[in-house]
């Protein structure tokens, strides 16, 4: 799974597949890598790749601003769905 | 308040301390401060600039995000008698030592975070001195810490020479040839327009303005000056980037003012759909940097039911021309209405002569709010800046084609240059095709704005490759990236075998997206 993300990551919104750009600690805010339409589209990829649903209320750094936070955020709304 | 008018943009603050000083002057994130410790903090790094060789009229960079930092540090630089150059802190490396070099500032105030983009610039400009905030994640070596060097500061304002047309601010803005423009405003053309400003939006001491617009740009740059000149509250978010924290923040601080662009009302207008939004206290919304489509409106007055929607229109060369009186936001949604107080707006021809009621003219701007110029451009600034009626007196060529209604509001036509809009901030087509041309294998582009739903115009590169090189859209984008703010970065790149060309031989982007109609289509 976290490959999957830093693949997204990398190739969509950095345009690159040099794998030492994205540390998956790193903020995605403090590393000038997204931003209100990035956001978006992350969303959109993580929905689609990993069978979960976003919810408004879920947009928030804690759940989406790094890759070790995507991580987190989609194993437990894989845990809590059906 | 103070019976003196004030001449410079510190002593507005000065004079809320001396009024409120315990009353919240900042909201950011889990931070509150006073008018009080604002005052205190900027004084401090006032000293430590001055300490550090600022003198009247130097110019100091503030390289940083919305922070409480960087609030305060715009006010640092003043009392110090210096001139604040604020940089977007989605600016990469090349453009802020362009920045940086051209403003010739002395000092740049950032944070560690950014150290990413100005170690390689402090590098290569050593008598550049670097003041970095200090947080969690710690400085990287060779730069001065900002909290240790203030401690043993004074906490009163330092000495000063400092007259109401000294520059205050350089505003760097994207123009048409390519490299930004400083823009030049001197404390009296700011604080006319603020006055402007918090004269028709009526501000008062209980108010509490939220933005996460860049305190860089002026529309954001204004939240934080209006919420001082009122001795009222600013509540600053970074970003609108994670929208769930952005309306609890809202509705927590209860806010009563909220500064919006349209493609952050789409976004909201998108979120109200899945899970309703409301916020009930705020009673002054506004709209700048880009037109309000007229169907948000109905949308809008749902979620915002008390508040009354200002409807402006602006560019950084004035800060604010426009607004439209609330009450006709439905009965004229395609207006910017008129003149702020104090100013004229006209629209004239290619002779400068006034336009018959209904027709489309370009508009001209007069007042005290115009700026000094284009920062070491005579030529650029003679462009916009044209004799007005009085000897000496200049008027200021906007660049945007309006036509006027009966009772005087303004519509917006369209630009007479290539510049885009896109998210309502300004993109240079000539600075994307640039960034691309830095790949060798590209012939030849050329970059157009093209209608949006939720960026208003959507960045697009039309590129054509050298015979017998390859490159592929994601190299493009990716040198982009690597030199451009995030929103310039081109949504669409088309790969063509050649791009049309008029009679003459000259690319024109009017027949390239003729003839490219059919492509563009497909991508909306």
């Amino acid at each position: 799974m976290k490959n999957t993300i830093r693949q997204y990551i990398l190739s969509n919104l950095l345009f690159t597949d040099d794998e030492s750009v994205l540390q998956d600690d790193e903020s995605f805010l403090d590393g000038g890598i997204i931003d209100s339409t990035g956001v978006m589209e992350i969303i959109l990829f993580i929905e689609d790749t990993f069978g979960i649903k976003v919810n408004d209320d879920e947009m928030l750094p804690a759940n989406l601003d790094s890759v070790d936070n995507l991580v987190a955020f989609i194993k437990r709304k894989q845990l809590i769905a059906a | 308040m103070v019976t003196a008018m004030p001449r410079l943009l510190q002593e507005i603050l000065l004079a809320s301390a001396a009024h409120y000083p315990n009353h919240t002057a900042l909201v950011v994130g889990d931070i509150r401060m006073s008018y009080l410790e604002v005052t205190h903090y900027a004084c401090r790094l006032a000293h430590a600039l001055q300490a550090r060789g600022v003198r009247r009229g130097d110019r100091v960079a503030i390289f940083m995000d919305n922070t409480w930092q960087c609030a305060t540090s715009i006010y640092s630089v003043l009392l110090a008698g210096g001139v604040f150059v604020a940089i977007n802190a989605q600016t990469k490396h090349d453009k802020l030592a362009f920045i940086l070099r051209d403003s010739d500032s002395r000092i740049l105030l950032s944070e560690p975070h950014l150290a990413r983009v100005f170690n390689t610039v402090s590098k290569q400009m050593p008598s550049l001195q670097v003041l970095c905030t200090h947080e969690a994640k710690g400085l990287p070596a060779g730069f001065e810490n900002l909290d240790d060097v203030l401690v043993n500061m004074p906490t009163t304002p330092p000495p000063h020479s400092s007259i109401t047309l000294d520059l205050a601010a350089l505003i760097y803005t994207s123009g048409t040839t390519g490299d930004p423009k400083g823009v030049m405003h001197t404390h009296q053309s700011l604080l006319f327009v603020l006055d402007s400003i918090n004269e028709y939006l009526g501000f008062t001491h209980d108010d509490r303005l939220f933005s996460a617009l860049p305190l860089n740009f002026g529309y954001g740059l204004f939240q934080w000056f209006s919420a001082v000149q009122a001795g009222a509250t600013l509540v600053l978010e970074r970003t609108f980037t994670y929208a769930a924290q952005v309306f609890h923040q809202m509705n927590n601080e209860a806010v009563t003012s909220f500064a919006c662009v349209p493609t952050v009302f789409a976004l909201m207008l998108a979120h109200d759909a899945k899970q309703p939004l409301h916020f009930p206290s705020v009673r002054i919304l506004t709209n700048a940097a880009a037109a309000l489509p007229a169907e948000f409106i109905s949308g809008i007055r749902r979620l915002f039911p008390n508040a009354r929607l200002y409807k402006m229109h602006g560019q950084t060369e004035c800060i604010r021309c426009a607004y439209l009186n609330p009450d006709l936001a439905e009965l004229k949604p395609d207006s910017v209405g008129h003149a702020i107080p104090g100013t004229e707006l006209l629209l004239l021809d290619e002779n400068r002569q006034a336009v018959a009621q209904g027709e489309v003219g370009m508009l001209y701007v007069r007042g005290s709010h115009l700026m000094r110029g284009y920062w070491k451009l005579p030529e650029k600034t003679a462009e916009v800046l044209v004799p007005a009626s009085l000897p000496n007196e200049f008027m200021l060529k906007t660049g945007d084609l309006f036509r006027q209604d009966a009772d005087g509001d303004l519509y917006f036509v369209a630009r007479s240059d290539e510049i885009i809009k896109s998210r309502g901030e300004k993109v240079s087509p000539a600075e994307v095709e640039n960034a691309i041309y830095s790949l060798p294998a590209v012939q030849e582009v050329v970059v157009a704005g093209i209608s949006d739903a939720l960026l208003g115009q959507a960045v697009c590169a039309f590129v054509v490759v050298r015979d017998g090189e390859t490159l592929s859209i994601q190299q493009i984008k990716r040198s982009c990236n690597e030199r451009l703010e995030n929103y310039m970065i081109p949504k669409h790149v088309l790969l063509l075998s050649e791009l049309p060309r008029t009679a003459n031989g000259k690319l024109s982007r009017k027949l390239i997206m003729e003839q490219c109609g059919a492509l563009l289509a497909e991508l909306k």
